[in-house]
């Protein structure tokens, strides 16, 4: 008696009522509690779809400020001799006004530094991204009314949220914030008298940074569950769709790595309050030899690290599940060789953990040590390129529609295949002794993980737009910001490339007084010019999005895109449960497209009579 | 909290989500500890390492513990048996026994302190008081957690429903694991020195 309130209004609605799976869900009202009133919808809802919302609009305000970060810092490296005056209202004390020419403060240059990538790597791309679409779209591809507990999902948007709090208050401290780089290794993040980054700057952010790692890991041990318990019934794990085995494994990598760095984070605070020596061995500080014994920095880095590297694949692994599924769709064709995509997934996911010394390198490590980690970087090679082969053959012949959201998707491979490319130069420990600290490496992880990361997350809004808020995203505005981005971003890292070869460091605030450098200006205005082009296609893109939130074109069919996926057949304006009557059971792999003279076979579809299910 | 989108008819699978994704934040646990410990091993192969004898307390904390893990485990045996007397005062008895564990840890903590093993003197002290201290953080979770099963045994009637019977595994899957966690810690510690 479940369902006898939903009258089916359309085929797919009426093949789920004849197909689906009755959970009884609508039987008891009482669930929609805490979805009556405005807190209770909007602010602290346990519902998946609106968690999604919030990590994605949190997320882009991140984005907006570490974004305008990279333009301050690019124009001072850009324009050393130019006027900074103007940004003195923002900036205040940070820009130091001599003979009317503003100077930024070095200090300062180096907390920017710092913010940036501390919020582009955690709080734009592993929450914005994927907080997102782990959240936005996992319940409703596998089949789920919800989480597996909407309740450590909300809080994991809240932890997110103070840890949000906390670093935004950090940067507007008198002493600025932590501005020892992101990595935050001692013993400039273990002595609070280090630099004046270092003192508050530096405890605030390992508070916040403590409060994203529970964030984190409540989003993730749900996510694995989700996956892993809540499956509608027929939704083997191999009739996945690809984003799901990316965000299944994403969260996987997660849990098992944050844990490791809140270790670290521990023995730090121990290192900065209580005066043990985890990390901190004999330095002297104006003369005075610290009463510290025999730490070892090291072990720090190894801590991070077995986190840090593990993170790259959390930010990538979502955007490829994500290009995966919108390659296929637009491309009117089945994903190529669904099984190696998710062996290759898999293998990602295992070398994960065992490449993180190659960031190590240089640090004093056995390099006897550094050949094991040498040969496991340039084994992921091959997963990443089996990839590469697959996406760039379900392109092969497609019907392909070039809407901003394929173009991103595009994008993203072709990024993918630039920044991977100079990965295998500095994975070889011998090649890294060259390039290690200079701006090859700044332009390999932008390429790689930064800019191809953020193509992948721009594909998904793209394409999930009208699926997070009925309507669609203006395709004028987002060609134009793909394809400013696209030349634009090759036309800011390109050329860094170069810069690293000649073995300019990065992090470096001015190269004036260097011989060997300092004929690189023209190159470093160049960078800075197309780094703020990029900046303003970025905002229209943001105006893009809130615009359309309100006045896009209206979706007025449950499927726009013709996907086979089960997003698509929830209403347009979906609601608390996901499903208005029985849920959707699934029949087949997700990709069946161009099959047996059909454009498109939803998952729901049952076999036809003789049919042999995929090609997978 | 609710548990709508969780329907325990649906399930084909014979675990309860939500006790799945508490042996998922066990992994996540284990890793945090493992990485404490590895660190400990390698700050152990440099040398310059206080070794001490582990306080007396440490032990009676451990069989204290093991005790606790076996009282909470016969009192869901009771709750699920129907027996309520039983089964409310072995709660009781296990959320005694879970505080006495931590009084007997800070014991151990203050008899190391003084015979001079401190926070600051060497590694091997701060390594100590980190691990251990992060334990007591997990029991007292735990503590915490068997707090609110009591609530609910002395607050609602004494009915045994899927729900309730999930919310007690819970609590005792956890409790049991933390007790295991302090057994690997208490080795380790003992092995490693």
């Amino acid at each position: 008696m479940a369902h006898v309130h939903v009258t089916p209004s359309d085929p797919i609605e009426a093949l789920i009522e004849e197909q689906g799976y009755d959970d009884h869900f609508h039987d008891h009202h009482h669930g929609d509690k805490y979805q009556s009133g405005f807190i209770g919808h909007y602010i602290f809802s346990m519902d998946h779809k609106i968690i999604a919302r919030q990590f994605l609009i949190t997320g882009i305000f991140w984005a907006i400020i570490g974004a305008a970060m990279s333009i301050v810092f690019r124009l001072q490296l850009g324009f050393p001799e130019g006027d900074m005056e103007w940004l003195k209202p923002i900036l205040g004390k940070w820009i130091t006004v001599n003979d009317g020419i503003g100077q930024l403060s070095p200090e300062f240059y180096y907390a920017l530094v710092t913010m940036h990538g501390t919020i582009l790597v955690f709080f734009v791309l592993t929450a914005g991204l994927s907080g997102t679409f782990s959240n936005l779209l996992i319940p409703l591809q596998v089949g789920a009314r919800d989480m597996a507990s909407p309740f450590l999902n909300m809080l994991s948007y809240w932890f997110f949220f103070l840890a949000s709090c906390v670093m935004f208050y950090s940067l507007f401290l008198s002493t600025g914030p932590f501005a020892g780089g992101w990595t935050a290794y001692p013993p400039l993040s273990a002595l609070p008298q280090a630099s004046s980054g270092s003192g508050t700057g530096m405890t605030l952010w390992l508070v916040s940074l403590t409060l994203f790692v529970v964030s984190a890991l409540l989003g993730g041990i749900n996510y694995i569950t989700t996956i892993l318990n809540l499956r509608t019934k027929g939704m083997t794990m191999f009739r996945m769709p690809l984003p799901m085995w990316a965000f299944f494994i994403t969260a996987i990598l997660g849990v098992l790595s944050f844990p490791v760095l809140a270790s670290g984070f521990f023995m730090l605070m121990f290192d900065r309050g209580l005066g043990t020596s985890f990390f901190l061995s004999e330095i002297f500080i104006e003369g005075q030899a610290l009463d510290r014994v025999g730490g070892s920095p090291i072990l720090y880095q190894h801590l991070f690290w077995f986190l840090g590297h593990p993170e790259v694949y959390i930010i990538i692994l979502p955007a490829m599940g994500i290009v995966s599924e919108v390659l296929s769709v637009h491309a009117r064709k089945p994903i190529f060789g669904y099984q190696a995509m998710v062996l290759s997934i898999l293998a990602i996911g295992f070398l994960a953990f065992i490449v993180w010394a190659h960031h190590m390198f240089m640090s004093g490590v056995n390099p006897f040590l550094s050949n094991f980690f040498v040969i496991f970087t340039l084994i992921i090679a091959v997963p990443s390129a089996v990839k590469v082969f697959n996406w760039i053959t379900t392109l092969w012949g497609g019907n392909i529609r070039f809407t901003s959201s394929m173009l991103f998707a595009i994008g993203f491979v072709s990024m993918f295949i630039s920044g991977g490319l100079t990965g295998i130069f500095l994975g070889n420990s011998a090649i890294d002794i060259q390039l290690h600290d200079t701006y090859f490496v700044v332009a390999h992880f932008h390429i790689v993980m930064g800019i191809a990361a953020f193509f992948g997350m721009y594909c998904g809004v793209y394409h999930w737009f009208p699926k997070m808020f009925g309507r669609f995203m203006n395709e004028t505005l987002g060609k134009i910001h793909f394809w400013v981005t696209l030349v634009g971003a090759y036309a800011i890292f390109w050329p860094m490339h170069y810069l690293g070869m000649a073995g300019v460091p990065r992090r470096y605030y001015s190269f004036e007084t260097f011989d060997a450098f300092k004929h690189f200006g023209a190159m470093n205005q160049f960078i800075t010019i197309a780094a703020i082009v990029v900046f303003a296609a970025q905002i229209l893109m943001v105006i893009n999005f809130f615009y359309s939130i309100f006045k896009g074109k209206k979706m007025t069919t449950k499927n726009p895109y013709g996907a086979n996926t089960l997003e698509w057949t929830t209403p347009i304006e979906t609601g608390h449960g996901n499903w208005p009557g029985k849920i959707p059971s699934v029949h087949r792999w997700p990709y069946d497209y161009g099959k047996d003279g059909k454009e498109f076979v939803p998952q729901i579809m049952p076999l036809a009579e003789g049919e042999i299910e995929g090609d997978h | 909290m609710s548990t709508q989108t969780i329907n325990p008819l649906r399930f084909r699978n014979r675990i309860h989500p939500q006790l799945f994704a508490l042996y998922i934040a066990f992994g996540s646990i284990m890793m945090m500890f493992g990485a404490l410990t590895s660190a400990y091993i390698v700050k152990h192969a440099q040398g310059d390492w206080l070794e001490y004898t582990m306080p007396g307390q440490f032990y009676i904390s451990t069989a204290i513990l093991l005790l606790s893990s076996v009282t909470l485990h016969f009192s869901y045996r009771n709750f699920i048996g129907q027996k309520e007397r039983p089964y409310k005062l072995l709660l009781l008895i296990s959320f005694v026994l879970g505080l006495t564990f931590v009084v007997f840890q800070y014991q151990g903590w203050v008899a190391l302190f003084e015979v001079g093993v401190d926070f600051k003197a060497n590694v091997s002290g701060s390594f100590l008081y980190l691990i251990t201290g992060l334990h007591a953080l997990h029991i007292l979770g735990g503590v915490a957690a068997i707090t609110v099963a009591i609530i609910s045994a002395y607050t609602l009637p004494f009915v045994v429903t899927e729900k309730r019977k999930k919310g007690f595994k819970l609590v005792l899957h956890y409790w049991h694991f933390v007790d295991l966690l302090w057994i690997y810690l208490l080795a380790f510690l003992l092995l490693v020195k």
